[in-house]
């Protein structure tokens, strides 16, 4: 057994834990965060994903006592049913989604992948390495590769992601 | 999963030591590797020894006008940090062009070029395989080999190394340091760092117990247009069945290493003689000597055909 205690949507969580548990056990088994989902458990799926010092990450591929003082944010940490994120409530409205499995983890991604655009990260798709990368269709595409859906509601996730980014589709 | 214990390492010394020191212990930095593999009890460790606190985590110039890359620089770093992106556009292209978003945040310098096979018989607990149980036999012979090598390989194994950052790092010629349990540390060329199977094909690399990889150095500018070409059976967030990596000067030297066609980067020197007169030249020379199964022939044109792609983007 193990201790560890990180920050969850901006609560300090102290816990005891099996060294084997990984962050995705973590948060749902332990602290009940049953929102973010796990698919596959592998890293091929992207329905765990969350974000750990801003940036996203497989929770399933991670321990959680690797976690000791840093901040995670799940999906239940962007935004409430009362109170959705805007990335949130652009699903809902172009509904980026059909069983929702997947929604979770597509959503902190794409809050994510917004972010790495403005920091000016580059993709395996950016033409010039060297120049600013733009939200095009084909780099959303691409930078969202690492979140599968199962039901196949890519072209409306896609819409979704691009309103937020204040592009038309 | 098999159960473990875990310490933080504070020193890169006492990392190498730890680890020496017990016959079943590993270091985990991003553990997307390490983690999957201890999921299917592929990776079995009793001990994990985490290094993501000792630092290693920047990129610096070194005196002689190369670059130090930290064994702990995550790869979404390396691909975005501007001398790369400027200076050795070849190694942020190969990066990009590999996993996710997601995993490049947590994939590690030196944990992405000791990641293990993708050989499916090596993932199959079920299947006889050399690598993950020595003296099994190999299933993958004789078995489904589309995804497997095609030069260098031997009977004991057909597996390759499904790295695509080692593709670029072995282009640019790039040396791994380490620090090793007796507080020595040593440079190691990427071209001695991974092994051959041969008949001991769970010897992946040249590393002794405990030797903790502190970072992976670039040699001084090289020059040229930088093209890493991946071609895979989708468009992301898949495996290479073969990538070519390739820096090309004005008059048409250059160098070229490929990936997906053997168990560690392959390059070869004499080959890149050839480059002025062509692909089919390269290719020739690149694969002499290969014995690829009836599954897998089709990577030797795609070789050539891919090298050809490169060379006439080269040329704009
Ligand atoms: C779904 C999926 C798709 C992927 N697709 C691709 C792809 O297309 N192309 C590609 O190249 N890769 C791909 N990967 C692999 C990914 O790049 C590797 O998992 C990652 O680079 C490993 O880095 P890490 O830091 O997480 O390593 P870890 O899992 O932490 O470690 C890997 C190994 O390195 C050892 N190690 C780590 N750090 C050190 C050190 N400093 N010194 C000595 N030993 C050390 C560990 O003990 C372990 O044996 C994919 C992975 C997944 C799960
Ligand atoms: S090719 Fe290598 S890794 Fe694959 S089954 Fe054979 S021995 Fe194992
Ligand atoms: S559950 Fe983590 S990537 Fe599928
Ligand atoms: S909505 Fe069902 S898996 Fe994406």
């Amino acid at each position: 057994m193990a201790t560890v205690s990180f920050s969850v949507n901006g609560e300090v969580r102290a816990l005891k834990l099996d060294t084997r548990t990984t962050l995705l056990d973590a948060l749902r088994e332990h602290l009940h965060l049953t929102g973010t989902k796990k698919g596959c458990d592998h890293g091929q799926c992207g329905a765990c994903t969350v974000i750990v010092g801003g940036q996203r990450i497989n929770s399933c591929l991670t321990l959680a006592v690797m976690h000791e003082g840093e901040t995670v944010t799940t999906i239940e940490g962007l935004g409430t049913p009362e109170q959705m994120h805007p990335m949130q409530t652009a699903f809902v409205k172009h509904d980026g989604f059909q069983c929702g499995y997947c929604t979770p983890g597509q959503i902190c991604s794409a809050v994510a992948v917004l972010d790495e655009i403005k920091a000016g990260i580059p993709s395996h798709v950016t033409g010039d390495l060297n120049a600013v990368p733009h939200l095009t269709n084909a780099e959303l595409r691409e930078r969202m590769s690492g979140n599968i859906c199962r039901c196949g509601a890519y072209s409306n996730i896609a819409e979704a992601i691009t309103e937020i980014a204040g592009r038309p589709a | 999963m098999k159960p473990f214990t875990y310490e933080k390492a504070n020193s890169p010394a006492a990392a190498a030591s730890a680890a020496a020191g017990r016959s079943n212990a590993k270091f985990i930095a991003g553990g997307t590797n390490l983690l999957d593999l201890m999921k299917l009890e592929i990776e079995t460790p009793s001990h994990l020894i985490d290094v993501n606190g000792l630092g290693f985590d920047k990129i610096e110039p070194t005196s002689d006008g190369g670059l130090r890359i930290g064994a702990l620089v995550r790869n979404t770093a390396l691909a975005a940090d501007a001398r790369i992106r400027r200076d050795y556009g070849l190694l942020s292209r190969a990066l990009l062009a590999g996993a996710s978003g997601q995993l490049r945040n947590k994939a590690t310098t030196a944990g992405n070029l000791l990641q293990r096979t993708r050989c499916p018989y090596f993932y199959d607990t079920n299947q006889p395989c050399n690598k993950r149980n020595p003296g099994s036999g190999c299933a993958a012979i004789g078995g489904v080999t589309r995804q497997h090598a095609v030069i260098g390989a031997s009977d004991a194994c057909i597996a390759t190394h499904p790295s695509d950052m080692a593709i670029a790092m072995r282009a640019l010629d790039a040396t791994v340091q380490t620090a090793r349990p007796d507080g020595s540390i040593r440079d190691i060329p990427i071209a001695d760092l991974h092994r051959l199977p041969g008949d001991t094909p769970h010897l992946e690399t040249t590393l002794t117990p405990g030797e903790l990889i502190t970072s992976v150095t670039l040699p001084k500018l090289v020059g040229g247009t930088h093209i890493y070409r991946k071609v895979r059976d989708r468009a992301s967030y898949a495996f290479a069945l073969v990538s070519v990596g390739a820096i090309i000067q004005r008059d048409g030297t250059g160098r070229v290493a490929v990936g997906g066609i053997a168990h560690k980067p392959w390059r070869v020197e004499a080959a890149e003689a050839e480059m002025p007169h062509g692909a089919k030249a390269v290719a020739a020379r690149l694969l002499e000597g290969a014995s690829p199964t009836k599954e897998n022939a089709f990577k030797l044109s795609l070789v050539e055909r891919t090298l050809g792609a490169v060379l006439t983007e080269a040329k704009g």
